[in-house]
């Protein structure tokens, strides 16, 4: 019997050949498909590109908006204002987030480590516009509209990503590090400072660096707090300002095609920076697994 | 003997500590603790200021603005409702959803089991930079390169070939419903793809092996081993992305058309509870109640994005303790 089995009869036949078909079926399908959400990447991507092409030139970086229906005009107060802004929210979320972190790390009992992650993560899924209208309700009503006061809703967005993320390589900082230091005499908060914090300066950027990413292209925190301004460059915090993000959407809204072009080269800009920005990310946290990792 | 001995011990040393320590400890614990306090009371207060913002409407026109269909600032009196707006955003992210669930788990298999060890990083990283796309930027394509395709295009197309259906019946626009759906779904493939990827990758090797080693193909291993091991946590990757659907404000006005009517067609216009807060907010102070009215749609949304997220961590939790984790 064994000797009359040809090599050729190990190929499929009727139900085994049904099911590689199936198979192959599902292995296109879901190829076909991840391709094409990088297609989608590329068009959208390639659309900005295309169209912001013709609008960039010095003025878009030197001059300010032009005032209704006068033509030409930079878009230098947005950028300004969105630098200024999303700087301030980093300055207010990453002392806080880290902190969190530490307390979450380092004191608290498992218990109340659970309530505090929990919190971060519901804060992480509240809607940016239902943050956008509670910090309209909370500060706008009584103080105004402040660029200060966008930047405490962008540092709302930002918080738990920075804190989770630093959470997560506070975790994984081994704890003969922690063991060694207080052999050695060193107190608590030495430890955490100056053994603890530094080996995870890599992770605690990637996290700072991904929620700056995410807060520069924020829309719906901002139109409620910061978007009473003039069309001229400011600097002072606690007048309200123009933003990248805002820019765009209310450009994208008006029916003038000199302020889509506007809007196209508003979001090249933006997806230029968030792109290079969270590609750094990647690689600041790869290099810091790494680092975790040889020890 | 012990216990006093330790005692004996501890003293001294606790007492011989420098001033300097015991400050340092002492502030540093208090700043991370009150740092932890102060994001619990963010979330309280969060809470508490949407629903005292939407008091006035609450007060005026009860529970019954759940199920009131219009939404007019200019009646005598003013007479404002939800329900078209909780319809609109039902529709656009049930629909977009049903789209993305299942492309979410192709790409997520496509990157943990299929592609080559060269494809898959690469491929992976451009899918994480979609999700990275602001939402402004995707509205701003979705008005104007999107919008276009959609009015004469692909609703010419649906309408000759689905027409039908209900929902693909009537005049043909740029904005409306369908670009919605569209651009929801962008939005929610990267984040359930990536959740999706990482839970196929906790799929333990021996169990994999033990279906090849059966004979069976890859399509039935993944049906057979991976999806059922992983089942509760593709429900939160979906959910995840979800979340993300109900309360996407910006890229949905953009594109929505913003007309809060409940119209069957996706071809026609809507509006979203979060599109509607981003479309009327600037001009609501002029009215009496409107700016209450977006507080009570604020609350809504607030209360489904909980109950869509809670539920979503709550299944991870219990899929980690499965897992032994």
């Amino acid at each position: 019997m064994s000797a009359n089995a040809q090599p050729g009869q190990l190929l499929a036949t009727g139900r085994v050949r049904r099911r590689k078909r199936v198979n192959r079926g599902v292995e296109f399908v879901a190829t076909l498909v991840s391709f094409g959400a990088v297609a989608l990447l590329a068009l959208m991507v390639g659309s900005v590109v295309v169209k912001a092409l013709p609008a960039l030139d010095w003025n878009l970086f030197t001059r300010n908006q032009a005032t209704f229906g006068e033509a030409g005009g930079g878009i230098q107060n947005a950028l300004v204002g969105s630098a200024i802004l999303v700087a301030v929210a980093a300055a207010m979320a990453l002392p806080v987030g880290v902190l969190i972190a530490i307390y979450v790390t380092e004191f608290a009992s498992p218990r109340i480590a659970v309530v505090v992650r929990t919190a971060l993560d519901i804060l992480n899924g509240v809607p940016s516009i239902v943050i956008g209208i509670f910090v309209y309700g909370l500060l706008v009503l009584r103080f105004k509209q402040s660029a200060l006061i966008g930047s405490f809703a962008l540092a709302i967005i930002m918080l738990p990503l920075i804190s989770r993320s630093a959470q997560e390589v506070l975790k994984l900082v081994p704890n003969s590090l922690r063991e060694a230091s207080h052999a050695l005499g060193v107190s608590k908060w030495r430890t955490v400072l100056q053994v603890v914090l530094p080996t995870t300066l890599g992770g605690i950027a990637t996290g700072a660096t991904l929620g700056i990413a995410r807060a520069a292209g924020e829309t719906a925190p901002i139109i409620f707090t910061t978007t009473l301004f003039t069309n001229t460059t400011t600097v002072d915090p606690r007048h309200p300002m123009n933003s990248i993000p805002f820019m765009i959407f209310f450009n994208s809204e008006s029916p003038d095609p000199h302020l889509h072009q506007q809007a196209w080269a508003g979001a090249f800009l933006l997806i230029v920076f968030v792109l290079t920005t969270s590609l750094t990310a990647r690689y600041l946290l790869h290099r810091g697994a790494r680092k975790l990792q040889q020890r | 003997m012990d216990a006093p001995a330790s005692e004996l011990l501890a003293r001294p040393l606790a007492s011989r500590r420098s001033l300097r320590d015991r400050i340092g400890d002492l502030s540093l614990y208090g700043l991370s603790a009150a740092a932890s306090i102060a994001a619990l009371v963010l979330i309280g207060l969060l809470i508490y200021k949407v629903f005292e913002g939407a008091w006035p409407s609450i007060d005026h026109f009860g529970i019954s603005f759940v199920w009131e269909k219009v939404w007019n600032e200019n009646g005598h009196p003013e007479v404002y409702g939800a329900l078209a707006l909780i319809y609109g955003t039902a529709i656009t992210s049930g629909v977009a959803l049903l789209v993305a669930a299942p492309a979410s788990i192709a790409i997520g298999l496509y990157l943990s089991e299929l592609a080559p060890s060269g494809v898959r990083g690469t491929v992976g990283a451009l899918i994480e930079m979609l999700a990275a796309i602001p939402s402004v930027i995707i509205g701003l394509w979705g008005i104007l390169v999107l919008g276009p395709f959609v009015q004469n295009t692909l609703e010419p197309f649906l309408g000759s070939f689905l027409g039908w259906l209900p929902f693909f019946q009537g005049a043909h626009h740029t904005g409306g419903l369908l670009p919605a759906m569209i651009v929801l779904t962008i939005m929610i493939i990267p984040i359930s793809s990536a959740v999706c990827r990482e839970l196929f990758l906790t799929v333990p090797v021996d169990l994999k092996e033990g279906a090849y080693g059966l004979g069976l193909t890859r399509w039935e291993m993944v049906r057979g081993v991976v999806l059922p091991y992983t089942r509760g946590g593709v429900v939160a990757a979906i959910l995840l992305g979800l979340g993300r659907a109900l309360g996407e404000a910006i890229a949905v006005t953009q594109v929505i058309g913003n007309q809060n009517v409940i119209h069957v067609s996706w071809f026609n216009l809507g509006n979203t509870l979060a599109s509607n807060i981003a479309n009327k907010f600037q001009g609501a102070s002029y009215y009496h109640f409107e700016p209450s009215a977006l507080f009570y749609c604020a609350a809504i949304l607030l209360v489904f994005t909980l109950i869509v997220n809670v539920s979503a961590q709550v299944i991870v939790k219990r899929f980690e303790l499965k897992q032994g984790r």
